[in-house]
């Protein structure tokens, strides 16, 4: 199988013009001999497209889909309801087929549809810059992260342990090259230590990086640890969760400095992990140190408005080695999506979403609570996540809900040495009554 | 076009949620006062209808793969596969859990095991991660490597080597990795100045950048001469993958001895560009740089038969991104390749080098062509003799939209004054060349006899040229007109 339009003829013809006898002539002439591949590739020969869909349904059948499961699992990927028109949008071939915008006559479609993410990000954090998206929450951590190195010629970056495991592993891998001193706070009570963070804290902190709600579902003090950061000229940079933005303080009220977060949950599918949306927003002093694409309006010579990349001269095709970041393709058609789906929601449904995993994650807790064997981490307040300890094995509480067609808590040890025993739920607004008092009594019989 | 807040009214809404069937409290009973949002968000209030009305029509004023012609150099805009679509977004992909058990995802492990094997045998190489997000992101793993190999060798040196052709992400992600960038010159050939290059390597070069074939198109002859003095100085190769394309089946830069090469699947593997994003920049590596890719790497028990996440790696850089990858994309370049297999992936390098070399041998009678030596998947031209009559690259850039043409990649690369840089892919007919050769040969003409018509070009779109420089300083970057920046103060 392939997707050649070339006929033998239509060969002949071009060889022909450029006077060669063979295709090979064309590679034998620019590829020096000793590196040319003398071998043929040892991957297995082409299938046809029903072969294809064939193995790829048997592969898929290997997977457990959440379509036909329950689930209870978090920690950074949110099993939401997704309404078709998104799917349907991102769908359109002159959506999902152009690249990134750079000649703007031919690309409004993709300009305008980010420059109205934007807004929708901007309204939803509150501050007044928002780019047109990074690769996921985790880079996006780590780019805010740089920006306040960067823009406060510090160097040290205090982050809080109640921020993703993985996110901080991300941030080393990101913050080697320019020297950054990483300082990790601990957590108390399933909340940052905020009297070890006052003894952290001194004039060199380039930034405090708080994760809101955190990791394990608790609602951070952000207005006090906002003050806190701001009294030594560090920024402040919290890592959100969208949806919980319906219902929780936007950072701009809080006067975060940069809001940073994973953009999944805004209509986009679990995917295994991949693609997400890394969402970018800041203070408008801080325009010009951006990473990635920033969308204007603009207007041509008739007074039509339209759309643009715009602060180009902060980008790598621009300034190479002086580049605010590396990124080239990021993640737009996830932004579209987000932007679809919050047309979607509107005000009133977004808020609905949020309420109803507010609601229902506090059903299951207060349920889950009299079980005997578990001992819940914390008593902060919490969004859709929170943590129990648990004295009984994780993996046989898995396994006994597994039959039952649930799939349990994360198993948090297995990412955090220090969180042994603890399990970590995620109610969304798409579970039932019905399935969260099956996963209780299921549970209750382990 | 309208925006979508010039449709919103209040009122109108486009989703419904099943009733909540918990008990409800007061959310100010759950949480505190403290923690809840004064100002509700300003968001659209739309029908599903509006929505589907409105995204379509925007849709429609883009240029794209699957409507036109789109020879941009570098980017390799080839035909993306339905078919590939279809799958990635079957509920066994899209509905899956990155934490879910591994016993639960054997499928997925499946697959991201098979595509590194595939493409570490298509690079020559011993070991892929599929992790990084895009081809920068591959640059910033692969880079970060390299760091990590002679930190662990006592000292992670100073200095990367770019040549002057290089693309923009190769110098930036040098940076970000705190290394100082050194330039080394093209040689009339377009390749690196090996000479230039002697003077330029000591015992505090870290890596030397190369892309291969480079951004003229030109497969370098001295690669192997270039990689064995990078390594007498210990330093490492980085083979940005952009152009591979061109060798499938036919070269590997393994084989080049190249250290680490990323791959980009929306370019070399049909994964379509999504305006600008998914991508997904998976690294090759050699024995040497093994042991410190990033964790998690997916492993297969041959006594089990099954797939597993290998965490215990102790020098492993760790991780460049949360989760293991974008795995959509993935299983799209997955279904490319197991479609295609061998033969299918040599055709593939075959035609686009057929492609490109006679566009290239047709286009150089009109406009100057800088470097004139056999091309691989794509040629740079120069607009310098029509620059003479007024008309310069970007001119006939937009002249070419009036053709129903996405215009190739302009200004770069910047060795190449007023670059047109042209890569027509394999999926193109010959049909479509012929119609892009007419259409360049009438633009040169009309140079000649009707610059205005070019000057002003695209006439036919729904905005003109738009005046960014305007924009550059006076951004505007949301809908709503209290978020206008104005010099720093909000308006």
């Amino acid at each position: 199988m392939d997707f050649i339009p070339i006929t033998a003829n239509n060969k002949d013809k071009m060889l022909k013009f450029l006077g060669v006898e063979t295709i090979d002539e064309l590679f034998t002439q620019s590829i020096p001999h000793e590196v040319k591949l003398k071998k043929q590739l040892n991957i297995p020969a082409g299938v046809s497209e029903y072969e294809l869909i064939k193995h790829m349904r048997e592969l898929a059948e290997r997977n457990l889909s959440l379509s036909r499961f329950t689930s209870f699992l978090g920690g950074g990927a949110y099993d939401h309801f997704i309404p078709s028109i998104v799917d349907a949008i991102v769908s359109l071939p002159e959506l999902y087929t152009p690249y990134t915008p750079y000649q703007p006559e031919v690309s409004q479609g993709i300009l305008q549809s980010l420059f109205e993410y934007q807004t929708m990000i901007i309204e939803l954090t509150g501050l007044e810059v928002a780019n047109a998206s990074l690769y996921d929450g985790s880079t996006a951590v780590s780019e805010a992260s740089l920006l306040a190195c960067d823009v406060t010629g510090k160097n040290k970056i205090v982050v809080s342990e109640t921020v993703h495991s993985e996110y901080r592993e991300v941030l080393k891998n990101y913050t080697v090259g320019i020297g950054a001193e990483i300082k990790h706070i601990p957590m108390k009570d399933g909340l940052t230590d905020l009297k070890v963070l006052e003894e952290m804290l001194s004039d060199d902190c380039a930034c405090v990086i708080i994760q809101h709600p955190n990791f394990f579902g608790y609602l951070e003090d952000v207005e006090e640890i906002s003050i806190m950061a701001h009294r030594y000229k560090a920024l402040f940079i919290v890592c959100i969760d969208p949806i919980s933005l319906a219902i929780l303080k936007a950072p701009g009220e809080y006067n975060a400095d940069v809001a940073v977060g994973e953009g999944q949950p805004l209509g986009n599918k679990m995917n295994f992990g991949g693609p997400y949306l890394g969402i970018f927003a800041c203070r408008r002093e801080y325009i010009r140190r951006v990473p990635g694409h920033l969308i204007s309006s603009a207007t041509d010579k008739n007074g039509r408005v339209g759309y643009v990349l715009t602060l180009q001269a902060r980008e790598q095709y621009i300034r190479r080695e002086k580049a605010t970041s590396n990124i080239c393709t990021s993640e737009v058609l996830n932004a579209i999506a987000a932007a679809v789906y919050l047309s979607c929601m509107g005000p009133e449904g977004l808020l609905e979403v949020a309420n109803q995993c507010l609601q229902k994650s506090h059903y299951a807790y207060k349920r889950l609570s009299n079980i005997h064997y578990l001992e819940p981490l914390s008593n902060a307040p919490f969004f859709k996540e929170f943590c129990f300890k648990s004295s009984k094995p994780i993996d046989k509480i898995n396994d006994a809900l597994l039959d039952e067609g649930i799939i349990g808590g994360l198993d948090i040890g297995k990412l955090c040495s220090k969180q042994e025993n603890t399990i970590l739920f995620c109610v969304t607004e798409k579970r039932t009554k019905d399935e969260i008092d099956k996963l209780v009594s299921v549970m209750e019989k382990v | 076009m309208e925006t979508i807040y010039d449709i919103s009214e209040p009122g109108k809404k486009a989703c419904s949620l099943p009733r909540l069937d918990v008990l409800e409290k007061d959310i100010p009973y759950l949480i505190p006062k403290k923690h809840l949002r004064g100002r509700i968000p300003r968001l659209p209030e739309v029908t599903e209808g509006e929505i589907a009305r409105h995204f379509t029509n925007l849709s429609n004023t883009n240029f794209a793969v699957d409507t036109v012609f789109y020879p941009l150099g570098s980017c390799t805009m080839k035909y993306s596969p339905k078919v590939n679509e279809l799958l990635s977004k079957m509920e066994g992909f899209s509905d899956i859990h990155p934490y879910q058990d591994e016993s639960q995802v054997q499928g997925a492990l499946r697959i991201m095991y098979e595509l590194a094997e595939w493409l570490a045998e298509i690079g020559g190489f011993t070991k892929v991660s599929l992790q990084p997000a895009a081809g920068a992101h591959g640059e910033l793993t692969g880079l970060a490597m390299i760091r990590a190999y002679h930190e662990h060798n006592g000292n992670p040196r100073q200095k990367v080597i770019i040549p002057d052709s290089a693309h923009g992400t190769n110098p930036a992600t040098a940076a970000m990795l705190g290394y100082k960038v050194v330039q080394v010159p093209s040689d009339k050939y377009g390749g690196v100045d090996v000479n230039a290059l002697e003077k330029l390597l000591d015992d505090q070069v870290a890596a030397i950048f190369l892309t291969n074939p480079n951004t003229l198109g030109i497969f370098d002859r001295n690669i192997l001469k270039i990689n064995e003095m990078v390594h007498s100085v210990g330093a490492l190769s980085y083979c940005d993958g952009a152009n591979l394309n061109a060798i499938l089946g036919k070269s590997r830069p393994g084989d080049m001895d190249f250290d680490v090469l990323h791959f980009n699947l929306h370019k070399t593997f049909s994964t379509p560009h999504g305006g600008g994003g998914p991508g997904s920049g998976p690294v090759g590596v050699n024995k040497i740089l093994e042991p410190f890719l990033p964790v998690p790497v997916i492993e297969k028990d041959d006594v089990l038969d099954a797939y597993y996440l290998n965490y215990d790696r102790p020098l492993s850089i760790g991780r460049i991104r949360a989760f293991y990858g974008n795995f959509a994309v993935i299983v799209k370049a997955y279904c490319y390749i197991k479609a295609l297999g061998r033969n299918g992936l040599n055709h593939v390098s075959d035609i686009s080098v057929l492609n490109a070399n006679y566009l290239k041998n047709k286009l150089k009678r009109i406009y100057d062509l800088p470097y004139d030596v056999p091309c691989m998947h794509e040629f740079v031209l120069s607009a310098s003799k029509q620059k003479r009559l007024g008309i310069k690259a970007r001119d006939i850039a937009k002249r070419l939209i009036d053709y129903n043409i996405h215009p190739p990649t302009i200004y770069f690369p910047l060795i190449v004054d007023e670059a047109l840089m042209i890569e027509p892919t394999e999926t193109e007919s010959l049909r479509t060349l012929d119609l892009f050769i007419e259409a360049m040969e009438r633009i040169a003409e009309e140079a000649i006899n009707n610059p205005e018509k070019i000057l002003e070009a695209p006439h036919n779109t729904a905005i003109s040229r738009l005046n960014e420089a305007e924009a550059a300083r006076h951004p505007r970057l949301s809908c709503l007109p209290s978020d206008v920046i104005k010099d720093g103060k909000q308006k």
